[in-house]
């Protein structure tokens, strides 16, 4: 399964274009103007990090990205064609799963059970166990998740950090080809976080189009091949990771400019 | 991935710190309650067979009525309400069924009955689902609906709110005998060693299949063992059945009621493990957000669990009256409840959602009839008794419950 999709995201990944194109996105709520003509790229194979202040609107651009708001005005372009995202079936169907910050993981069902949830196999109407846990058993393997004792284990029993692989991989099981994950090192100790930034390269590795939003700069600059900033709900930029330094996303963070020659400017039309 | 004996001991030590306790509590609070008694009850007369049988009667009402329970609990939920639910639908089949008035076949006067309990169930779960009431308010308002509309039933036919089940007809007898009826006691030893060896077989290479793919299995040793438990819980109980049990005459055989409960028990053990619905109704009591976000439809998985609570709840109360040999007006409706939480959360459900099996109900059911029954061994006088320590005993079952609980979650935290 895992291999077929690498081949798949290959094959467009050639054609150049990104996977994801976010053009002059609107989004009000009531009076409150939240995303402004924003304009965002999510090539195939690289880790885009989206950062911003508190209120700065990233949870609703993602939100819109995911089906769960729908944009004012502007269109979102997948693999080139306009797209109507209407809820989360829509992204799920085309590819695009969300590890929320809560990992939306329950505690009592195991790893298995987890990573299926919502989409069981079942033969003749009776769950099948069997091939479900060998697929989730693949998973985990081809992403290195093999910390975990036994994935017939409950979630509650296990680590931050392995909780946040069991959410990835539940998300990269579908076929995905653009993961979006919600403040994946929060809360996480130094030798989780290390586990999960490792995992997203895996994921980008694949050739999958990863967004990651997060506060930790740190983590961005070791993950991130490109840095996107959202400031008051509008994105002042984006570019490489290489082409920009901590003191200037800062910079963009908290004032929306920067006083010397950094990054591209996002295009405002 | 085939695990040795050992690390299968480990795993299940993970699970219990993991907040699921098992069946371990429930097991040796049977035991001890089984020494107690027998050693202070009047000549012992605890383990006698007859007493035993008398025992799996007054546990077989509870049992069913905890696993009907159980929907509501797994769900993260609870139900006040089947005692009185399940006592309308029996109160109607008792009635249709009465020969000088409605006088129905006793098959469609169990589904009438069975009929109004899940449409019952139904409401209250549309309600709870819909209005986004908590469940007990809601329940509480359908349990003092229930108590009026059983009472109300009871008024329609013969006897002035007595209907019975005495009389020659076929159809009275039928549902008498579920509770008093048993089955040839050669019939019975067949029957047993059927269930015995389907489940083995089943138990023995489904587990091995598991580990020649290499999935997660318990090793065969533990395979064995399991088999093995159910093949001595088969052997006593039919021994103990098939042992003359009356003081005058012959009284032998497995009663009706154990297949009955054995039935509810495997089909809601089905139901609830290896199925869709079964998973959803577990991840909606773990994690109702994580649910809706995977796409399951948490309205219909609940409302549909409050269905399947007030059917359970139906077989069970329909039982009870069998035991009474009909209907009466003081049917201990809102004792039994307490009854059906206190066995469900004793044989190891949680209060809180998202843990438990019909099994739990079963085991918490022996326990308190256990109690119940003991107690009443020494005498009349110990009714306040059976309050005080089934209580006690509740009690136990919560604080176990919690402790698990908060272990497992201080225990994530520790390692995040």
């Amino acid at each position: 399964m895992t291999g077929d999709m690498t081949a798949a995201v290959a094959e467009q990944h050639a054609t150049g274009a990104p996977l994801l194109k976010v053009r002059g996105l609107d989004k009000h709520f009531g009076p409150v103007q939240a995303l402004y003509h924003v304009e965002l790229d999510l090539p195939y194979g690289k880790v885009t990090a989206l950062c911003g202040d508190n209120g700065a609107g990233k949870s609703v651009l993602t939100k819109c990205i995911a089906g769960i708001y729908q944009p004012d005005h502007g269109e979102i372009l997948w693999e080139g064609h306009p797209v109507h995202i209407r809820n989360a079936r829509d992204s799920a169907r085309l590819g695009i799963e969300t590890v929320y910050q809560d990992l939306a993981l329950a505690d009592n069902l195991d790893i298995v059970q987890n990573m299926f949830l919502g989409r069981e196999r079942v033969r003749s109407r009776l769950l099948d166990e069997d091939s479900m846990e060998r697929a989730a058993a693949e998973t985990l393997a081809s992403l290195h998740v093999t910390t975990v004792r036994s994935i017939r284990q409950p979630v509650a029993s296990l680590s931050g950090g392995q909780r946040q692989s069991v959410a990835v991989a539940k998300a990269v099981m579908w076929n995905s080809k653009l993961v979006i994950m919600d403040e994946p090192t929060a809360a996480l100790g130094v030798a989780q976080t290390r586990q999960v930034l490792d995992l997203i390269k895996r994921l980008r590795d694949r050739g999958l189009a990863v967004m990651v939003i997060s506060h930790n700069l740190t983590d961005v600059f070791e993950v991130a091949d490109r840095i996107a900033v959202l400031y008051l709900g509008r994105l002042v930029v984006q570019d490489d990771a290489s082409a920009m330094d901590l003191q200037t996303v800062v910079e963009y963070m908290t004032t929306g400019r920067y006083s010397r020659t950094g990054g591209t400017r996002a295009r405002e039309s | 991935m085939a695990q040795s004996l050992g690390e299968y001991v480990r795993a299940y030590t993970a699970r219990i710190k993991a907040g699921e306790s098992g069946v371990l509590p429930v097991i040796a609070a049977m035991l001890a309650i089984m020494v107690v008694f027998t050693v202070i009850s009047p000549n012992h007369v605890f383990l006698s067979p007859g007493n035993l049988v008398n025992l799996f009667q007054q546990a077989a009402v509870i049992m069913v009525l905890a696993m009907a329970e159980g929907f509501a609990l797994i769900l993260g939920e609870i139900d006040l309400s089947v005692g009185f639910v399940g006592a309308c639908g029996a109160a109607i089949t008792v009635q249709l069924i009465q020969p000088i008035t409605t006088n129905w076949h006793w098959i469609p006067a169990i589904l009438a009955g069975l009929l109004f309990c899940t449409v019952f169930g139904m409401i209250q779960g549309m309600l709870i689902t819909r209005l986004r009431l908590p469940s007990f308010i809601v329940t509480l308002a359908g349990y003092l609906i229930a108590n009026g509309v059983f009472l109300y039933i009871l008024l329609r036919g013969p006897f002035s709110g007595y209907p019975n089940l005495a009389g020659l007809g076929d159809n009275l007898s039928i549902i008498y005998r579920l509770m008093w009826g048993a089955i040839d006691p050669t019939v019975s030893w067949i029957g047993a060693g059927v269930v015995v060896i389907g489940l083995g077989l089943f138990i023995w290479f489904g587990d091995s299949r598991r580990r020649r793919s290499g999935l997660v299995a318990p090793p065969a040793s533990l395979s064995l063992v399991k088999i093995g438990l159910i093949a001595v819980v088969a052997l006593v109980v039919v021994a103990i059945c098939n042992t003359n049990r009356a003081n005058l005459g012959t009284l032998e055989g497995v009663p009706w009621f154990i297949p009955i409960v054995l039935g509810v028990l495997g089909a809601w053990t089905i139901l609830l493990q290896r199925t869709k619905f079964g998973r959803y109704v577990y991840a909606i009591g773990g994690n109702a957000e994580a649910a809706r976000r995977a796409g399951i439809n948490v309205s219909r998985v609940r409302t549909v669990g409050f269905a399947l609570c007030s059917f359970t709840a139906g077989v069970a109360m329909l039982l009870y009256a069998s035991l009474l040999g009909g209907m009466s007006n003081n049917v201990g409706g809102g004792q039994y409840v307490l009854y059906a939480v206190a066995a469900a959360v004793i044989g190891g459900t949680s209060l809180f959602g998202g843990r438990g099996k019909p099994l739990h109900g079963v085991l918490g059911g022996l326990v308190i009839a256990g109690i119940y029954n003991g107690l009443y061994l020494q005498g009349i006088s110990s009714v306040e008794w059976q309050y005080i320590v089934t209580g006690l005993v509740l009690l136990a079952a919560v604080v176990i419950d919690a402790v698990s609980r908060r272990g497992a979650a201080s225990g994530s935290v520790t390692r995040a």
